[in-house]
């Protein structure tokens, strides 16, 4: 690693009405390092790096690539001078084929046809050269997450980009996806390309930076390396106090069993068979975690027990008694809770006030209706109190969801549901995205949950959630629970290879 | 500032956000159908003046505004409503010619009975008539996902047919003399009167905009509907019934065309008779957006429409220009609206979350 500077920030400031999201922010990438960019949600990291791509332009500061002062107007200027950014969500084009997407905006021409066989030429050799291994022909629709976000670094590369920037690239990865893109992020480096690395985990961030820059409130808290600091160091620095990384949990006391399925089977959207004969039980006062490698039928599960999926045969049970399909009104009724694992798409209402959000599952009945008329002075009383009592940072009861941070949006949703104080909880990937200190606070909602006698089902890819959250977890792998464990007899190794399909008895 | 104040400044800012793309939409307008009388050689201040005069410049005239205003307040609201749940009702026009031809029926097949019945009782045959007729776009949608426009739209030739058949055929006036297609003349007790220079119907519209307005904002069902137009999903997740909302929101938006179509037949007509009651569903959409697809929007918009269609005679009359660029000026409004990133550019109003209006989603959205 050289310590020529591939890019040079100083003092960015850059205000929004009513918020300074960069102030005075000083940055440096050295040619052929991975930095990386952490703070909380709203911290001003993706202020920053919108900033470097030219999609803001701020109000103060200077860039400088090589060396030399430069102006980046906008993201054409920042492609010109060799920056790429892989988006949180892809920029790909669905219907279109790998090297059709590629070259979008940058194509190569014969005349006025396209030279696709030149094309997909080059990309081949790109891929070659950096370990990226895509397929030119392949439709976009059809490749899983991991592999379209490869398409998005090769699309960077073949625009000659050197400098890399990553918006939180592993937070749709499973974790063997994630290893593939660490792999891939190193055979970039050697090659000198360098790369800004946005993340929230701090074990990643650990893992692969050569630098870590933590942000906090649109301020640079301070530059540091994996070697001088570990998890609570950079917790700390990110939050600005201590943060509980341990979930802290007495045993648990296991009642009646309240929820249960036996013998599940659920189609997914293209008719195949996703969830393949899963039975299980909760009981009151336990966590029951489910852990599995993204796109092994959790998501099926989850909608088909919360009734927004069709069950194909197999019984769900709430206390015994049997419950129809699809009727997610029957559950609520009867005590369940639900944090979807799409909070944007299932969880919410983003135009809609925080306030209306918080009744959107009672709204129909008192105190939040009387009848069919809604009680507006009901549904803001409840929204003030849950503000307070599951600090929501929002400025108000009235303003929009879709105006909060992606923490505070998930906050909004556990309020929702736990204020029901519900008898049954399936909380389906709810810490996903999120900063350490809303993790945290998270964890500690679900425990106390338990404690007070709720039955909790939790879904995670995240291994150290299930580890630490779950009193018994049960591995799901292409559609079954191959193995149930209690969290202190097995290491996260062994976990990890069950959950990637190797039989429990070679493990255990 | 104390907070009265600030919050009574927020309410007019809030005014001002709800009615400067739509303002600036109908004066760009009149501008460029003032460019439009001066090409074909009229003075477009002799012909808007004209207008005026023949809207609001007397008391007959601001009658005539009312009454033409009527119809197009149901038929925005009916445009409007369904909106809210994110469908895009184009089938209001025929809605509304059901609506019409049944509250004729009511009204000229039965005899004897007091106005304050036979009014109520025609009207709200011919609501239900609009509302029966639009539940079919509303089941088509929810069970099968057949986009609401293109069935709507498809279901408008049906009604006009439908109609010109049964005022030529079953419901043909028979007195006679009589050849054309037309439905008898309504009975005395149907007909809504007009009252020291009002239409009782202009009343009643702002009665039911009221209603859709407290349907839509203080009531669960009204939470139900913005939810599902707004975010399906997030619906479902929750519990809602998001085929039986779907399906409901047509059937109250057909009800408010098809009120539409008995007042004009109670109110103007006095019966049935095909080409009497052309355009009103369609400007219905103009009205709505026009409205900001809020049932209180819809009823200036309506006015404002209302007052082009009564000035329009007199325009011809004293500044010699055809009344057919009132239409002009009207499409303009409706392209203007639509293009609301246009108007934006031109005053530099910056487009905020959440207030644009999507007209339509496709296919694959949902």
């Amino acid at each position: 690693m050289s310590e020529t500077l591939a890019l040079e920030v100083r003092n960015i400031t850059k205000r929004f009405p009513g918020v300074l999201a960069n102030d005075g922010v000083n940055f440096t990438l050295r040619k052929g390092e991975i930095h990386s960019l952490l703070g909380e949600n709203g911290a001003g990291k993706s202020t920053l790096m919108n900033i470097i791509y030219g999609l803001y332009s701020p109000d103060e500061g200077e860039f400088f690539i090589d060396g030399q002062r430069i102006e980046i107007k906008n993201p054409h200027d920042a492609i010109t001078r060799g920056i790429g950014m892989v988006h949180q969500h892809f920029m790909l084009v669905p219907v279109f084929t790998v090297a059709e997407n590629i070259i979008l905006g940058s194509e190569v021409t014969r005349g006025f046809t396209l030279d696709m066989t030149r094309a997909r030429e080059e990309i081949r050799a790109l891929s070659h050269e950096y370990g990226l291994e895509v397929d030119p022909d392949a439709v976009v629709e059809d490749l899983p997450v991991g592999i379209q976000q490869r398409v998005e670094i090769v699309k960077a590369l073949y625009r000659r980009a050197n400098i890399l920037v990553l918006d939180e690239p592993t937070a749709v990865l499973t974790p063997q996806e994630a290893e593939d893109l660490f792999r891939i992020m190193r055979h970039l480096t050697e090659r000198g390309v360098s790369i800004i690395f946005i993340s929230h985990k701090l074990k990643e961030v650990l893992e692969i930076s050569d630098r870590i820059t933590v942000m906090r409130r649109g301020k640079v808290v301070g530059t540091t390396t994996p070697a001088e600091t570990d998890e609570s160091g950079l917790a700390a620095m990110m939050v600005g106090r201590e943060v509980v990384l341990q979930v802290e949990k007495g045993p648990a006391h296991p009642g009646e069993p309240v929820f249960a399925v036996r013998d599940l089977h659920v189609l997914d959207e293209r008719k195949l068979e996703a969830v393949r004969g899963i039975s299980f039980e909760v009981r009151a006062g336990e966590i029951l975690g489910i852990a599995g490698v993204q796109g092994n039928g959790q998501t099926e599960l989850a909608e088909a027990i919360t009734g927004l999926r069709r069950v194909e045969s197999g019984a769900i049970t709430v206390d015994g008694a049997p419950v129809p399909d699809r009727d997610p009104r029957f559950l609520f009724e009867r005590g369940m809770g639900h944090i979807p694992e799409d909070r944007q798409k299932h969880g919410l209402v983003l135009p809609y006030p925080v306030a209306d959000n918080l009744a959107l599952v009672a709204y129909y009945k008192p105190p939040f209706a009387n009848g069919i008329q809604r009680n507006d002075a009901a549904i803001m009383e409840n929204a003030v109190r849950l503000i307070d009592e599951y600090d929501i940072r929002t400025p108000g009861p009235l303003v929009p969801a879709g105006n909060l941070s992606g923490g505070n949006q998930q906050k909004v949703i556990v309020a929702r549901e736990l204020s029901r104080q519900p008898r049954f909880l399936l909380a389906n990937q709810p810490t996903r995205g999120l900063d350490v200190g809303s993790i945290e606070y998270i964890h500690k909602q679900m425990v106390a949950a338990r404690d007070n006698g709720a039955a909790v089902l939790l879904i995670s890819a995240e291994l150290d959630e299930v580890m630490s959250l779950a009193d018994r977890i049960a591995v799901i792998f292409h559609g079954k629970i191959v193995a149930v464990v209690e969290p202190g007899q097995v290491t996260k190794e062994q976990l990890g290879l069950m959950m990637a399909g190797t039989p429990a008895e070679e493990v255990l | 500032m104390t907070e009265s104040a600030s919050s009574k400044e927020n309410w007019l800012r809030s005014l001002w956000r709800a009615v400067n793309i739509p303002t600036a939409a109908v004066l760009l307008a009149a501008l460029i159908g003032a460019v439009i009388l001066l090409i074909s050689g009229a003075n477009p201040l002799d012909a808007y003046s004209a207008l005026l005069k023949g809207s609001f410049g007397s008391l007959d005239a601001l009658s005539r505004t009312l009454e033409k205003a009527t119809p197009l307040v149901f038929s925005g609201l009916a445009v409007a409503f369904a909106f809210k749940a994110g469908l895009f009702n184009i089938g209001a026009q025929g809605q509304l010619l059901l609506g019409a031809i049944t509250a004729a029926v009511v009204g000229f097949g039965i005899h004897g009975l007091p106005p304050y019945i036979h009014i109520p009782l025609a009207l709200t045959a011919g609501a239900i008539a609009g509302g029966l007729f639009s539940a079919i776009p509303g089941a088509l949608k929810a069970y099968t996902g057949a986009h609401e426009v293109i069935t709507t739209i498809m279901l408008n030739y049906v009604a006009i047919n439908l109609t010109d058949y049964l005022a030529d055929g079953p419901w043909k006036d028979t007195s006679p003399g009589n050849i054309v297609a037309r439905t008898p003349e309504i009975a005395a007790a149907a007909r809504i009167p007009v009252v020291a220079g009002i239409p009782l119907g202009f009343i009643i519209s702002l009665g039911i905009a009221f209603i859709a307005w407290w349907l839509l904002w203080r009531t669960t069902l009204g939470f139900e509907i913005r939810t599902v137009g707004l975010n399906p999903h997030a619906a479902r997740y929750s519990g809602m019934k998001v085929a039986r909302t779907i399906i409901l929101t047509m059937v109250i938006s057909g009800l408010l065309a098809g009120i539409g179509g008995a007042v004009e037949t109670q109110g103007v007509v006095y019966r049935y008779q095909p080409g009497f009651n052309v355009g009103l569903g369609f400007d219905g959409i103009t009205i709505a957006l026009l409205g900001r697809t809020h049932p209180f929007g819809v009823i200036p918009a309506a006015l404002l429409v209302g007052a082009m269609k009564a000035g329009s005679s007199t325009m011809q009359f004293d500044a010699g220009v055809a009344k057919e660029i009132t239409d002009v000026v009207q499409a303009l409004i409706l392209f203007f609206v639509a293009a609301d990133m246009i108007v934006r550019w031109i005053l530099r109003i910056r487009a905020e979350e959440g207030e644009k209006i999507t007209l339509s989603t496709g296919w694959g959205q949902q």
